[in-house]
């Protein structure tokens, strides 16, 4: 079998990005979340926020450190494997994904290490204001990632002279037109991944019975989030595809497995999208919703799959069914949120085990949902690089074999898992350890020093329970 | 015509990035290289307490340059990475690892070991990496029609391997010197014993690479044979400097050791920037054809003007705060 170095670098590419970006939406969330903490602790003096906000920056850190080592692939990907893209977009991409790193470093330079490691060295007023900006530093990080990714789906203000486009206007090609609903959507979802993580983990300690006042805490002011931002969400989404319809219609077609252009459409529930035959097998919808949302006219128009050529379409089972999985994931979020409203009274949503044992579960949603929807919207764009400018076999890397794209794929894929298992693991050790570990008094042990994101946690990697081995120094003890 | 040539202000920019790399992370990729023949466990942890602080700091100038490369000279990187496509995985991988191992070593008791060799091997990988960069640059490049059209393997040839080598061990030296500096006792006994066997090392392979070098590549040969007068100003300024070390470890003096192995290094560097000048992708484009838009040079410039003195005033923060010698079972607290 030929090996195609254009699918296997796209798979690559769709992994290492798909690995990184379970981080950053993450921290996001949790770091204004932890702003929040810090200025109610400013305000109420209650130490209970000071206790999450320990808490909750230590497991900031750790994602934070994973999420930098996991980014630093993807500065060079689009050399290695994308080589003609980089070059002909690089008038534009080239500023944007520097500023990018400049404003992490900025945020790193200045803010993260007092945060970090400042508390208590630093007036409290100083200290809330480093977790604010810490905060605003991840918005304004995402901000020229977001718009650059914008970009390559629809992209303005450049002309193409010489192979390379030109930027005449920075303002139209960093605020293109699916800029603000992506970047929206986009920080909505990193808000509900942080509300919903720290539901999950504040419930499983709730089960355990552990630190009930705080966690209840926690708890609470997540289910309230969450309650705002879920049916939001839905609200923003909708916004975002419509303007996907008015830039991209064949993605929105994919998305509601349309094939014809036609009036009228059902919301497809369930349907076996068949490219080969251009049709559906087995559709179950409901009549006209589809129209209706899109259009917000029962008999509204929709555009069909095949007014664009065959070989020209995304692969329209992929889209159909990550877009089916985000929004049902999207739905038990409001679910959950309502559930959570219903159980106030009385103080059930703390106390009821399998309300709480459910919202555990529901920690993993967020990730698989924003996963899915990253997935509808790039395949979405297939087989475009920059849409309707540049294909992905325009793109690639002119001298990439197949041999080498695959050698690659399966050195990150293996990298990836190591330090992801070694990761989560290490995660885990921290939320074992709980807020109780953080209150305990702690010496800095040796090697344990401030400047390292890791260094603020003090979860061991391995229990202590063997003996030394001969030879070496005991750890700490010198 | 544009008020100011931006082109030389971003190449000098880009320079200073490497070598500011090379000169940062050389030192903390050193300690990695000499981790396995570390005297006791004991010195690792000192050697990477040494380190520990500032190599984060150390390994964003890579970033930096990675983007910054794209933003201002999109054809050298999409040129170089292509050609060292493999290589470039290599050293991604070796980065990945030691930074991994640098915030887990410390926390694991029976799985330390694991965690000495992923700093040792990854820094080590990252290291030859780097070196096989260098040596395919003083190679050339394979292009047609501003793309790169030779073979996956071309950067792998005995010259590379030499000069991957020898970055490797150049960067031991920094990381022995780094180590006379930042350690005392027994410790730094021992980085004084190492530090004239590395220093010949390195000496007899940049000696081995220099006469290759003409041999290697044409346009070197006949730049040396015409300015012979300036560019050999160079390498005598490089011998001082390694004259200097070796008389400075006699003397057992701490600090001079470190300042004479950048000196060797920052010569060194220059003396392939004149020798290259003013190619960047060689043997077919210069710095002028490699170039972005004035306007997105322009662009860009503005906000770096903004962050690198803050970046530059926190580095040099880090190392004061951290300043003076490490010693066994002390963290800074």
């Amino acid at each position: 079998m030929e090996l195609d170095p254009v699918l296997l670098s796209r798979i690559q590419f769709a992994f290492v990005v798909s690995f990184h970006a379970i981080f950053p939406v993450f921290t996001i969330g949790l770091a204004s979340f932890i702003a929040f903490l810090e200025g109610m602790a400013l305000k109420t003096d209650n130490p209970i926020y000071e206790r999450l906000s320990k808490f909750w920056i230590q497991v900031f850190a750790v994602v934070f450190g994973m999420g930098v080592v996991s980014g630093i692939v993807m500065s060079f990907q689009f050399g290695t494997n994308w080589s003609n893209f980089a070059q002909a977009t690089a008038n534009f991409m080239g500023p944007m994904l520097s500023y990018e790193v400049l404003t992490a470093f900025f945020l790193e330079a200045a803010f993260l290490g007092v945060l970090l490691f400042g508390r208590g060295k630093v007036p409290r007023g100083i200290f809330f204001f480093a977790a604010c900006m810490v905060a605003f530093g991840t918005f304004i990080s995402s901000f020229w990632i977001l718009s650059a990714n914008s970009w390559m789906h629809t992209p303005a203000g450049v002309e193409m002279r010489d192979g390379m486009f030109h930027v005449v206007a920075w303002s139209e090609a960093i605020f293109n037109a699916s800029f603000p609903w992506r970047f929206l959507h986009m920080v909505v979802a990193s808000f509900l991944t942080g509300a919903l993580v720290v539901a999950a983990v504040s419930a499983w300690f709730l089960l355990k019975g552990r630190e009930l006042e705080a966690n209840r805490k926690a708890l609470s002011l997540c289910l309230w989030m969450l309650l705002v931002l879920a049916p939001a969400q839905a609200v923003i989404g909708d916004f975002h595809g419509l303007n996907t319809l008015e830039h991209q219609p064949v993605k929105v077609a994919a998305m509601e497995g349309n094939w014809e252009r036609s009036e009228g459409v059902p919301l497809l529930l369930f349907a076996w999208p068949d490219q080969a035959n251009q049709t559906n097998h087995f559709e179950l919808g409901i009549p006209k919703l589809a129209s209706f949302i899109l259009t917000h006219d029962w008999n509204g128009e929709v555009p069909g799959i095949n007014e664009t050529a065959v070989e020209e379409q995304p692969p329209v089972a992929i889209i159909f069914w990550a877009f089916r999985i985000m929004v049902a994931l999207g739905l038990l979020m409001i679910a959950v949120a309502i559930v959570g409203l219903v159980l106030r009274k009385g103080g059930r949503y703390w106390q009821a085990p399998w309300f709480l044992r459910s919202l555990t579960v529901m920690g993993i949603s967020p990730f698989i949902a924003v996963l899915a929807g990253w997935f509808v919207t790039e395949v979405g764009r297939s087989p475009w690089l920059v849409f309707g400018e540049m294909t992905y076999a325009q793109g690639i890397t002119p001298s990439l074999t197949g041999g080498m794209a695959l050698f690659t794929l399966i050195g990150y894929v293996v990298v990836y898992a190591l330090v992801f298992s070694a990761g989560i693991y290490y995660l885990t050790r921290v939320f074992n350890g709980g807020l109780e570990a953080e209150a305990a008094p702690h010496d800095l042990e040796t090697g344990e020093r401030p400047k390292r994101p890791l260094s603020a946690s003090h979860a061991r990697l391995e229990d202590d329970d063997q003996p030394h081995p001969a030879g070496e120094v005991p750890h700490g003890t010198l | 015509m544009e008020p100011f040539d931006l082109i030389l202000i971003w190449a000098g920019i880009i320079a200073f990035g490497v070598i500011m790399y090379v000169l940062m992370d050389g030192f903390d990729l050193g300690v990695g290289i000499l981790f396995p023949f570390a005297p006791t466990e004991e010195a690792r942890d000192v050697m990477m307490n040494s380190v520990a602080p500032v190599w984060d700091g150390n390994e964003t100038w890579l970033i930096l340059g990675g983007a910054g490369l794209l933003a201002a000279f999109p054809l050298v990187y999409s040129i170089i990475l292509p050609a060292l496509y493999i290589g470039v995985f290599l050293m991604l991988a070796g980065l990945i690892f030691r930074g991994v191992a640098f915030e887990f070593r410390f926390k694991a008791n029976r799985s330390r070991y694991l965690w000495n060799w992923a700093f040792a091997g990854g820094s080590s990988l990252a290291a030859f990496a780097q070196g096989v960069v260098v040596g395919s640059y003083i190679q050339g490049y394979e292009t047609a029609g501003r793309v790169f059209t030779g073979g996956p393997f071309d950067w792998l040839t005995p010259f590379t391997v030499l000069t991957g080598v020898g970055l490797m061990i150049g960067y031991a030296l920094l990381g022995s010197t780094w180590l006379i500096m930042k350690s005392e006792g027994y410790i730094q006994q021992w980085a004084y014993r190492i530090t004239p066997f590395l220093l010949m090392a390195v000496l007899v392979i940049f000696g081995i690479i220099s006469i290759w070098t003409p041999f290697v590549d044409e346009f070197v040969r006949e730049r040396w044979l015409s300015h012979f007068h300036i560019i050999g100003l160079l390498p005598t300024l490089a011998v001082f400097c390694a004259w200097k070390l070796m008389s400075s470890v006699r003397k057992r003096q701490e600090g001079v050791p470190f300042v004479a192995t950048m000196g060797l290094f920052i010569f060194t560097y220059l003396g392939l920037l004149v020798s290259k000048w003013p190619y960047v992708v060689p043997p077919n484009y210069t710095l002028y054809d490699a170039a972005s838009a004035y306007e997105s040079q322009l662009f860009l410039l503005v906000g770096l003007i903004f962050v690198i003195p803050i970046v530059l005033t926190y580095t040099a923060w880090s190392y004061w705060i951290f300043r003076g010698k490490v010693r066994a079972g002390e963290g800074y607290h």
